[in-house]
């Protein structure tokens, strides 16, 4: 096949205020490639992207496409020359149906002619091998019928460039490797897609080209075939990393936490929690695992008191917690850390200092009117020297920090109060490998303290090698608890997709 | 209760109706207008004026739309170009609103509308106005109660069944998705936002060339409010705006008509009821959870490409 060049990016820089998002990156796709970008956060992958379907334009350098040069001012223009995005949020109108999302800002008769619409979408979906069902509402669907959604989307618009941003971020492995058949299936048709992501062995098995970028940055582009996964993170982190994680062993274990068919409901009155019951000992790390939004949130929010707890008991120490104050629970050394999806939302104010985001702990237990700085101040500053935390200086914003050295901070403090049991969830959402590896090394300390922790993760490669045993969530429910040693990925991907411990080692013997 | 009861209901509902649909087509692309109100007050002295000085229905009625698109223009720019604060914008529009008619209806103060224009818009519908009490209700009204059927169910029809009003509902949900889908999310706000002007200014109209065909002043009489609660109260919908505008016409002359009955309650009271049920319809409004009933996503949200 006479493989034409689609993309050629040539020096392209952006910058943000004073922030330099790209720096001279180039780049070049050809048809029938997959192309990865591989880079830690902040390296500047999805800017780059971004300028490639229109939503931000170059300072400098210049695009081709298709051989053409084009300048971008609009998504419109991008999607005219056929260059389809897949975002990591989804950009997807929640009431509207599939259909509806299909042909949103498409040209056309002023009435939709809804017959051909049905048969177009079909014909895609045929083609590339993808389930759809067209008139469900998006809000009813899973993550991974979602993207569905977007690739459909992006097909009917003609696009012959995907760019996909993180795609596998909230897939289940076995919905990724469905997902992979599809990038397989348009490469054969001939079109090029790139891929963002930060996932070694996902790199490894779709790509074909991997351009990896840091600081905003090309360190280089190589084929597969030429490199392995340990050169790529030297590359992306610029320095040789050890990329194994201990799991340390800590013997006389007593329990510490019990909860016992948990069940809480939302606003509108789902159980985003149902009957859940595990425990957890001393100097355990208990993983939780599941695809984001199954209850991972209310489950930390419930231990510390957050949450309203429809039924069960959370027995802590031998007494039960449910309905005490949040601040009564921290008393009893019970301390959460929570990093969202945003990562400032929860635990600091942003705006604040390092010290000041200390004294929203700590003020309770200091007397009198007025708040004393001095001790806070001493204890900022050993926490930043054992954490390493980058800062100009104790009384900087946490919001101008980077987010690697913000968790820091959040962490820091919560260890700091010296629990008995930490709840963590996602510590090292959006951490490089460097500051990730710090995080896991602190927790693993803890662990030979004696404390308890509950270890809500992401990567499963990561709960596996850090957690004792995994306990995988799915739509509120526990569907199996596994010991981390002798559990594999695929197991556990099927837990989160819902199937029963039981059920799964049928499946298991079937195959 | 009798037919004449429900036809001037729906007399008094039309107003609400232009200013509820004007609403609603302004929050369906994610724009909370607080200045109906004002755009109402600027329709009606200045559809009255023009009116006055030309004793041309057609031209006073564009006179109002113009008024009332010209103070959404304001609008618009202050809070999709330069992305200020959409309630302080509306708040203001409101304010500035209610000093331009009481300004310019100063010298109209006493006034009444020419016979040709006030006999003008009288006309009943044939064939229909003689179903039995249906006919009486519906089809023996004016041109402007007519004009509001068909506006809102030509609303109606172009949020729901056309490819222009999906796009208007994708830009009210999610702006960056609708950008991202290729849709001028700016382009379509400041259309819909004009439209929603022009169809206040509609409705402060009625008040002054038909419902009172005399100038007096603040004639809207916190009309504008009650259709900015009216629009949750029929979820953003067109077609049950044409319920929710009667149903609180219905309120403003069972007023009206309590008087004729000698019941011994203060005026002020019974006056009252409107407003009354508009703080119930918010209360009401606010403990009913639905995803399909639920406001546009992007209400009150600014747009910004490059935001990161």
């Amino acid at each position: 096949m006479d493989r034409s060049i689609f993309i050629q990016m040539n020096e392209i820089s952006k910058t943000f205020g004073t922030i330099r998002a790209n720096h001279n990156i180039n780049l070049t796709v050809c048809q029938g490639e997959v192309h990865a970008l591989l880079g830690e956060n902040g390296a500047g992958k999805s800017t780059l992207m971004n300028m490639l379907s229109g939503i931000y334009s170059p300072d400098s350098g210049s695009i081709f496409i298709h051989g053409k040069e084009v300048h971008f001012t609009s998504p419109k223009e991008s999607i005219a020359m056929g260059i389809g995005m897949i975002h990591q949020h989804f950009k997807l109108v929640d009431v509207l149906t599939a259909k509806e999302n299909i042909i949103l800002g498409q040209k056309g008769n002023f009435f939709v002619n809804q017959k051909k619409l049905a048969q177009q979408i079909r014909q895609i979906s045929q083609k590339f091998g993808l389930e759809i069902e067209p008139d469900k509402k998006i809000y009813d669907m899973s993550v991974g019928e979602k993207q569905t959604v977007e690739i459909v989307k992006v097909l009917y618009r003609g696009a012959d460039i995907l760019i996909l941003d993180e795609p596998t971020a909230v897939l289940t492995p076995q919905e990724t490797r469905k997902l992979f058949q599809i990038i397989n299936k348009m490469k054969e048709e001939g079109c090029a897609v790139i891929i963002i992501t930060h996932k070694l062995h996902e790199v490894m098995e779709i790509a074909d080209k991997i351009t990896v970028l840091r600081k905003g940055e090309t360190v280089g582009t190589v084929n597969k075939s030429d490199t392995t996964p340990k050169a790529l993170t030297d590359l992306m982190v610029g320095r040789s990393v050890d990329l194994s994680i201990e799991r340390v062993a800590v013997e006389k274990k007593e329990r510490l936490l019990q909860v016992e068919h948990l069940t809480v409901q939302d606003s509108e009155k789902v159980h985003v929690l149902d009957d859940v019951s595990f425990t957890l000992s001393t100097g355990e790390i208990l993983g939780v695992a599941g695809v984001a939004g199954s209850g991972q949130k209310e489950l930390c929010e419930s231990i510390a008191g957050l949450c309203t707890v429809q039924r069960g008991d959370i027995v802590y120490n031998g007494e039960n917690i449910v309905g005490e104050t949040p601040r009564d629970i921290i008393k009893r050394g019970i301390s959460m850390s929570f990093v969202p999806e945003d990562r400032l939302g929860m635990g600091l104010v942003a705006s604040m200092d390092i010290v000041d985001n200390l004294i929203l702990k700590e003020y309770q237990n200091q007397k009198g009117l007025f708040i004393y700085r001095k001790p806070v101040k001493k204890k900022a500053k050993q926490i930043i020297q054992r954490l390493d935390i980058q800062t100009p200086g104790v009384h900087h914003p946490v919001k101008q920090l980077s987010g690697g050295n913000i968790q820091k901070v959040l962490l820091g403090r919560e260890i700091d109060s010296g629990p008995q049991l930490l709840i963590t969830a996602y510590p090292v959402r959006g951490l490089d490998i460097g500051a990730s590896h710090v995080i896991y090394d602190l927790l693993n300390e803890q662990k030979q303290k004696d404390v308890g922790i509950l270890f809500v993760g992401e990567d499963l490669d990561v709960l596996l090698e850090l957690s004792d045993r995994i306990m995988v969530l799915c739509e509120g429910k526990i569907t199996g608890i596994v010991d981390a040693k002798s559990a594999t990925k695929e197991q556990i991907g099927l837990l989160m997709g819902g199937a029963a411990l039981a059920e799964d080692q049928e499946v298991k013997q079937d195959d | 209760m009798n037919a004449s009861f429900f036809a001037a209901a729906i007399v008094a509902g039309t107003p609400l109706l232009f200013a509820t649909l004007g609403e609603i087509i302004t929050e369906r692309v994610g724009q909370l207008n607080l200045g109906v109100e004002g755009m109402m007050l600027m329709g009606a002295v200045v559809g009255f004026q023009v009116g006055l000085a030309t004793s041309n229905p057609f031209l006073a009625l564009l006179g109002a739309m113009a008024a009332g698109a010209f103070g959404a223009l304001i609008y618009a720019f202050l809070t999709v170009s330069l992305r200020a604060n959409q309630v302080v914008s509306g708040l203001t529009l409101t304010i500035f609103g209610t000093g331009f008619s009481s300004f310019m209806g100063k010298s109209l103060i006493g006034e009444i509308m020419p016979e040709n224009i006030r006999t003008f818009w009288k006309a009943d519908i044939p064939i229909l106005r003689d179903i039995p009490f249906i006919g009486k209700v519906f089809f023996q009204q004016d041109l402007f109660v007519y004009l509001g059927y068909i506006t809102a169910i030509a609303l109606g029809i172009y949020l729901y069944r056309t490819r222009a009003g999906l796009n208007v509902r994708a830009v009210g949900e999610s702006a960056p998705a609708a950008d991202s889908s290729g849709i001028h999310v700016v382009l379509y706000k400041y259309v819909h936002i004009l439209m929603g002007g022009a169809l206040c200014g509609l409705g402060g109209a009625y008040l002054s060339l038909v419902y009172v065909p005399a100038w007096q002043e603040n004639v809207t009489a916190g009309r504008g409010w009650i259709a900015v609660a009216l629009v949750i109260f029929v979820v953003w919908s067109p077609y049950k705006a044409l319920i929710g505008a009667y149903l609180f016409g219905g309120l403003d002359i069972l007023g009206f008509r309590l008087q004729g009955y000698n019941i011994k309650i203060s005026q002020y009271i019974i006056d009252m009821l409107p407003y009354i049920a508009t703080i119930l319809v918010l209360v009401v409004g606010s403990i009913r959870h639905s995803k399909e009933n639920a406001p546009p996503k992007g209400l009150g949200v600014p747009y910004f490409r490059e935001e990161r």
